[in-house]
C-alpha cells in the first residue's frame, strides 16, 4: 500500500505542478495535450490536497474523435495512444471516457460514457449512444487509484483537453463492403448478359447434373411400381434460399408426376412452406392438364419440431414404402435418419442441400446428391428454359473468375504478397 | 394480376434487401429488422393453418378408418393434450413444476432424444456402405476416415506414441480436417454462395417463377 507523506500541503503540491508545468514549457514538443492534462489532473483528483505528484499518470496522447465511419449513425469513435505510464503494475489502471453535449457553443457537464481497463496495446472506444446532429465534446482520463475492500482510497487522474466539437451521422454507403458490391455487380452483369444471349437464341452448354438426369427415371419407376413419390422440402422456412430452390424444383417434379399420374406426397414442417408448396403443386397439376387429380392433402403439415418431423416422415416411409424420395432443401442432423430409412425400404433417393456438413450423409445414403450449387441450378436445369439456363451459365462464369482469383491468390501468398487476398476480405 | 403483384413485391423487396446491405443510412438500416418482424408475424399467423391442416387430415383419416388410422388418433390425442394442458396452465406454462413442464421434460425431450440417438446406428450402417473399398476414391475415403476417427480418440495417440511429436495420429487427424477437408468444404461454399446470388437474381428479376406457381 502506498502511504502518503503527512507533511504534504496544498501549496507544496501547487508549487510542484507549477514547476513541472514550466519544465514542459521548456521542452520542445512536450506541450499541447500532455501539459493541459497535468493541469487538469489537479482538479480531477479525488483528494487533491494530499496526493503526491508521482501518483499521477501521464495523460494519453494522439487522441482522435471522429464520427464512426460506415455506420447507421448514433455513434462516435474515440481512439488514443496509451499513456507512458501504462505498463504492467504501472500508474494507469483504467481509462475513462467522458462526454459533454455542446449547447450554444459551450460544453455542458462532462459525464462518463464508458471505461477501458489498462494493459492493451491499442485503445479505441465507440460511444454508441449519441444523437445524430448534436455536437459533443469528449475527454479521455487516465486513472490511477487504490482500492481496498471495494472502497476507493484515492484516485489520481490525468485528463486530456476537451476534444471536439463532433457530430455523429449516418453514412450513405458502407465502404468496407465495396468489394462485395463490385462482386455482385460483376456477377449480375454476367448473369444478365448470358440471359440475353439465351433469349437471342444462342445455344448455351451446361454440364449434365446426374441427379437431375435421374428425375425422369425416378418418377417413372414410381409410376411403374404404382407407388407414391415423397418430396421432403427440408427444415427451413420460406426466408431461406434453399427452401425457395427446393420449391422451384418441386414445381417441376410435381408437373412430371402429374403427367405420369403418380401421387406425390409433400410432408412439410413449416406452415408457410405448406401454403406455398400447395399452390405450386396445384399449379403444376393444372399445367400438366390434370387439375382434377390434385388433392388438398397432398401437401400437408407435420410439425415444426426437427426430430418430430423426422419421426413423422420415417413412419410414413416405413408404412407406405414410396418408390422415390426427394430430399431438397435445408437439413441438419435428421438428414441421415431420413436417408437411411429411405434406403432401408429400397426407394430411389435424390437429395440436394447446401448444408456442407450434411452432404456426406446424403452421398452415403442416397442414389444421387445435388451438391451445393447444383441445388440452385436444378430448377433451371429441369425447366430447360433458355433464360434460366442463361443465368446458370452466368453463375458458372462467376465461378471461373473465383477459381482464377484463388489460383492467383495461392501463387501470390506463396511469395509473401498479401495485398491481393485482402481484396476478398468481407465483413458480416 | 395474380402473378404480377407477387412478382412486383418480390422484386421491390429483393432490391431493397440488396441495397440495405450496402447502405447503412435510414430507412435502409431498419429494413432488415422490419422484414424480419413481418416475417415472424406472418409465420406466427400461418402456424394456425399448419396446426389446423394436421388436425383436419388426421381427423379425416381416423373418421374414414383409412389405413393406419390409429396413428392419426395418437396425433390428435397428443395435440389436444399438450394444447389443453398449456392453456390451463396460463402464461406460466413453462415454469418448472407445472403439468406442461412435466409433459415437456418427461415426454417431449425423451422422444426427441430417442430420435437423435437412432442416428448413431444409422451412422454405422451408412459408414459401412460408404467405406467399402470398391475403387480408388472409396479406398482413399476409408483410409482418411480410419485415421481421422482414430486420431480423434485418446487411444490414437497411445498407439502412435512411438512417433515424433507432431506426427502422431491426433496431428494427422487435425491436418486432414484443417487442410484437405477445409479446402473441399470451402470450394462447396463458394459454389453455394454463387448459386444463392444467381437464384436470388432470377427471383428478383422475375425470371424464376416456379415458387409462385408460374414459369414455363
Amino acid at each position: 500500500m502506498i502511504r502518503l507523506p503527512a507533511n504534504l500541503d496544498r501549496k507544496a503540491c501547487a508549487a510542484f505542478f507549477v514547476a513541472l508545468f514550466s519544465l514542459f514549457l521548456l521542452v520542445p514538443g512536450a506541450r499541447s495535450q500532455d501539459a493541459a492534462a497535468v493541469v487538469d489532473s489537479i482538479i480531477q483528483a479525488v483528494n487533491p490536497d494530499s496526493l503526491p505528484p508521482e501518483l499521477y499518470p501521464q495523460a494519453v496522447t494522439n487522441v482522435e474523435v471522429k464520427d464512426t465511419p460506415n455506420d447507421a449513425g448514433k455513434s462516435i469513435s474515440i481512439s488514443w495512444e496509451k499513456s507512458v505510464d501504462d505498463y504492467e503494475n504501472g500508474k494507469v489502471k483504467v481509462y475513462r471516457i467522458y462526454r459533454s453535449e455542446i449547447v450554444d457553443g459551450q460544453p455542458s457537464e462532462y459525464k462518463e460514457v464508458g471505461d477501458i481497463p489498462a494493459g492493451l496495446d491499442e485503445y479505441s472506444f465507440q460511444d454508441g449512444n449519441t444523437v445524430d446532429g448534436l455536437e459533443y465534446s469528449y475527454k479521455v482520463m487516465a486513472v490511477n487509484y487504490l482500492r481496498e475492500n471495494n472502497i476507493t482510497a484515492w484516485e489520481a487522474v490525468s485528463v486530456t483537453v476537451p476534444l471536439g466539437p463532433i457530430k455523429s451521422s449516418a453514412q450513405w454507403f458502407d465502404w468496407r463492403r465495396i468489394n462485395a458490391f463490385i462482386g455482385v455487380i460483376l456477377l449480375s452483369f454476367f448473369i444478365v448478359y448470358y440471359i440475353q444471349q439465351a433469349k437471342s437464341g444462342k445455344d448455351l452448354f451446361i454440364r449434365k447434373i446426374a441427379g437431375m438426369e435421374a428425375v425422369d427415371e425416378a418418377v417413372g419407376r414410381a409410376t411403374e411400381m404404382g407407388k407414391k413419390i415423397f418430396y421432403v422440402p427440408g427444415l427451413s422456412d420460406m426466408d431461406n434460399m434453399q427452401t425457395i430452390a427446393s420449391i422451384n424444383i418441386l414445381g417441376r417434379v410435381a408437373e412430371l408426376s402429374a403427367t405420369y399420374e403418380t401421387y406425390i406426397d409433400v410432408p412439410v414442417c413449416r406452415s408457410m412452406v405448406m401454403i406455398t408448396a400447395k399452390e405450386v403443386v396445384k399449379e403444376a397439376y393444372s399445367k400438366a392438364g390434370r387439375p382434377d387429380a390434385f388433392q388438398e392433402d397432398q401437401v400437408h403439415y407435420l410439425t415444426d419440431d426437427q426430430f418430430g418431423y423426422a419421426a413423422g416422415i420415417d413412419g410414413m416411409v416405413v408404412r407406405e414404402k414410396p418408390a422415390t424420395i426427394f430430399y431438397m432443401g435445408t437439413f441438419y442432423a435428421e438428414s441421415l435418419i431420413l436417408a437411411e430409412t429411405g434406403n432401408s425400404i429400397g426407394a430411389i433417393q435424390i437429395a440436394g442441400t447446401a448444408m456442407p456438413s450434411q452432404l456426406p450423409f446424403f452421398v452415403a445414403a442416397c442414389d444421387y446428391t445435388l451438391i451445393g450449387e447444383e441445388l440452385f441450378a436444378a430448377s433451371a436445369y429441369l425447366s430447360k428454359e433458355p433464360k434460366l439456363i442463361g443465368s446458370v451459365k452466368g453463375q458458372d462464369v462467376g465461378k471461373g473468375i473465383m477459381l482464377a482469383a484463388i489460383v492467383i491468390g495461392i501463387i501470390l501468398e506463396t511469395f509473401n504478397i498479401w495485398h491481393f487476398s485482402r481484396i476478398f476480405s468481407v465483413i458480416d | 394480376m395474380r402473378r404480377e403483384i407477387p412478382l412486383i413485391i418480390t422484386g421491390v423487396v429483393g432490391v431493397g434487401f440488396l441495397i440495405q446491405y450496402f447502405i447503412p443510412h435510414a430507412p435502409f438500416s431498419y429494413m432488415s429488422d422490419w422484414f424480419s418482424d413481418w416475417f415472424s408475424i406472418v409465420g406466427a399467423c400461418a402456424i394456425v393453418l399448419g396446426a389446423l391442416n394436421l388436425l383436419k387430415i388426421s381427423a379425416q383419416k381416423a373418421i374414414k378408418r383409412k389405413k393406419d388410422w390409429v396413428y392419426s388418433l395418437v396425433i390428435i390425442a397428443s395435440f389436444l393434450l399438450i394444447v389443453i394442458v398449456g392453456l390451463l396452465e396460463g402464461k406460466d406454462f413453462r415454469v418448472a413444476g407445472t403439468n406442461f413442464d412435466w409433459l415437456y421434460n418427461y415426454m417431449y425431450i425423451p422422444l426427441s432424444a430417442t430420435m437423435f440417438a437412432i442416428l448413431a446406428f444409422f451412422v454405422a450402417s451408412a459408414s459401412y456402405r460408404a467405406f467399402r473399398a470398391r475403387n480408388f476414391e472409396a479406398t482413399l475415403l476409408l483410409v482418411a476416415a480410419f485415421f481421422v476417427m482414430l486420431g480423434r480418440v485418446p487411444v490414437g495417440d497411445v498407439i502412435s506414441n512411438f512417433m515424433p511429436e507432431g506426427w502422431r495420429l491426433s496431428n494427422l487427424a487435425s491436418w486432414v480436417m484443417n487442410y484437405p477437408q477445409s479446402a473441399g468444404q470451402r470450394a462447396i461454399m463458394i459454389g453455394i454462395g454463387l448459386g444463392i446470388v444467381s437464384t436470388s437474381l432470377r427471383v428478383i428479376l422475375g425470371i424464376e417463377r416456379s415458387h409462385i406457381g408460374g414459369g414455363k
